[in-house]
């Protein structure tokens, strides 16, 4: 699983690439997983290299939010490709994780 | 402490048993090997067919009665797991060609280098050792495939196949898991005043773990719908149920309907799933609007019930109710291109279905005729409710 990651005053970024279904979901998870840290003051997942993503891979992003939940730090997607922001819509998750548009619109407003 | 390696020794020569036993008294008081010894082929045949414990036969070639390459030949006969190592003359390059044809694992030469000997027998039983794990492993798998068929069999065996058929209406439904155990399912109650609830949904991944929540969702989602009066009812305690001790984050996506066969009204609500699609009389077809709901398993009832609404319509005579799971619209051909909504409308163009099964049979072909060699990746789940025309 394809993962860059950019750090800046506690801003994680993470922006992953590829399809997410049941065959990589858990290594998806490992690599979300792998990079987080304590020391995030927020975390941004920049959805913009993921063409598609199976219920498989929304349920990592759940175990994601309710990681960070724990901590109560800041989590955010953006950047959702048509097809991954109608899953979105159509499974309700827009009501559960929070979306924003673009990154730079994620870094202005996350808190 | 593992079993010792049970080693049968075969030699016409007596001076033997004493030499292996007293140059290998270490590794037997330690609980290594355990010596047997035969005089001749025949004899050690007898030892093997009495004592199927054997793992290692070291043989020697010339003997009387039965000599050692015969006795290879004879060994397969025996259906034993275990391996010959020859002793054989000195550049005798014949029999031992002959002797590793018949299926010997090794040789050692005469005179007998007890430092190699014991090399070979190490390395003899530890390529059995991986033999036999290898063997255990391929049938567990076998074992867990079975089970796995089983599994599969008993969640084909709780979707419901008594279709529905009276004067005025009829439901028909199948599900095509894409592997063998899938996490789609459809199901139908009768509740009272006639009315009949149906229900397509959609667990979160593929596998047992998907199985298993597609269990105790149906459970919940049709003790709900007999329980409640309406489909958002239905679903927001379906909801409560599932959520409330889901520590894996599971989620299922549904579309429920209730339908009136007097009046021809549907009540529905969508969580988290496509909304129905109706298709008219002449052929044409409408996706109905969605009712913001969310997946249920994930949030609790407040947000949950906040979010989600139900729609109503009127079916006339001759209009089909088509639930299905992204199964249906996210099919992919060989191009990676998806069958979409769009398509799922134009099915029925020209061509209305006269009945249940009809609908249901003209999506399925649809599909598999867009998907060609393209094997499918998600499970395909349609239901079909069709309002007779004459009713």
């Amino acid at each position: 699983m394809e993962l860059a990651q950019e750090r800046d005053a506690g801003t994680n970024v993470i922006s992953p690439a590829g399809r997410v279904d049941g065959s990589n979901s858990a290594q998806f998870h490992e690599a979300l997983v792998g990079a987080l840290s304590d020391d995030d003051n927020r975390v941004i997942l920049d959805m913009g290299g993921i063409d598609y993503i199976s219920s498989a891979g929304l349920r990592v992003l759940l175990l994601i939010a309710q990681h960070l939940g724990g901590s109560s730090t800041p989590f955010a997607v953006c950047s959702l490709a048509a097809s991954v922001d109608e899953v979105f819509r159509i499974s309700g998750f827009n009501q559960i994780i929070t979306v924003f548009g673009t990154l730079d619109e994620a870094k202005a407003q996350l808190a | 402490m593992s079993q010792p390696w049970r080693i049968l020794v075969v030699d016409d020569e007596p001076d033997l048993e004493p030499l292996v036993l007293q140059r290998m008294r270490r590794h037997i008081r330690s609980g290594k090997y355990e010596f047997e010894f035969a005089g001749n082929g025949l004899e050690a045949l007898e030892k093997l067919r009495a004592d199927d414990s054997i793992d290692l036969v070291l043989s020697d070639i010339n003997m009387p009665q039965m000599d050692g390459l015969t006795l290879l030949s004879q060994l397969g006969s025996l259906n034993q797991d275990l391996r010959a190592v020859i002793i054989s003359a000195y550049g005798d390059m014949g029999n031992i060609r002959t002797a590793m044809n018949r299926g010997a694992f090794d040789f050692v030469t005469k005179p007998v280098d007890f430092d190699d000997l014991q090399i070979t027998i190490e390395r003899t039983v530890e390529h059995l050792r991986q033999w036999r794990e290898a063997t255990a492993s391929r049938d567990k798998l076998v074992t867990l495939q079975n089970e796995l068929d089983i599994a599969s069999n008993v969640q084909q065996s709780i979707l419901p196949d008594d279709f529905p058929e009276t004067a005025a209406y009829e439901i028909n439904a199948n599900m095509v898991p894409a592997r063998n155990i899938g996490g789609d399912f459809y199901d139908y109650v009768a509740v009272p005043d006639d009315r009949m609830f149906a229900t397509v949904a959609d667990v979160s991944d593929k596998g047992i773990p998907a199985a298993l929540f597609m269990m105790s969702s149906r459970t919940a989602l049709k003790g709900a719908a007999i329980g409640t009066g309406s489909p958002r009812e239905a679903l927001i305690e379906a909801n409560r149920v599932l959520q409330a001790d889901n520590p894996t984050f599971m989620f299922v996506t549904v579309i429920m309907a209730v339908y009136q066969p007097r009046s021809g009204e549907v009540i529905y609500a969508s969580a988290g799933h496509d909304p129905p699609v109706v298709v008219r009389a002449d052929g044409s077809a409408e996706q109905m609007p969605g009712t913001g709901g969310m997946a249920l398993g994930i949030a609790p009832e407040a947000i949950f019930a906040s979010n989600l609404t139900e729609n109503s319509l009127t079916l006339a005579p001759g209009e089909t109710l088509v639930l299905y799971t992204d199964g249906v619209s996210e099919a992919m051909n060989v191009e990676q291109e998806e069958f979409g909504t769009g398509r799922i409308l134009q099915i029925f163009n020209g061509n209305p279905p006269q009945n249940a099964e009809d609908a249901m049979t003209a999506i399925f072909n649809a599909v598999a005729e867009f998907a060609g060699e393209a094997p499918a990746s998600d499970d395909i789940t349609c239901l079909a409710l069709h309002r007779i025309a004459s009713s």
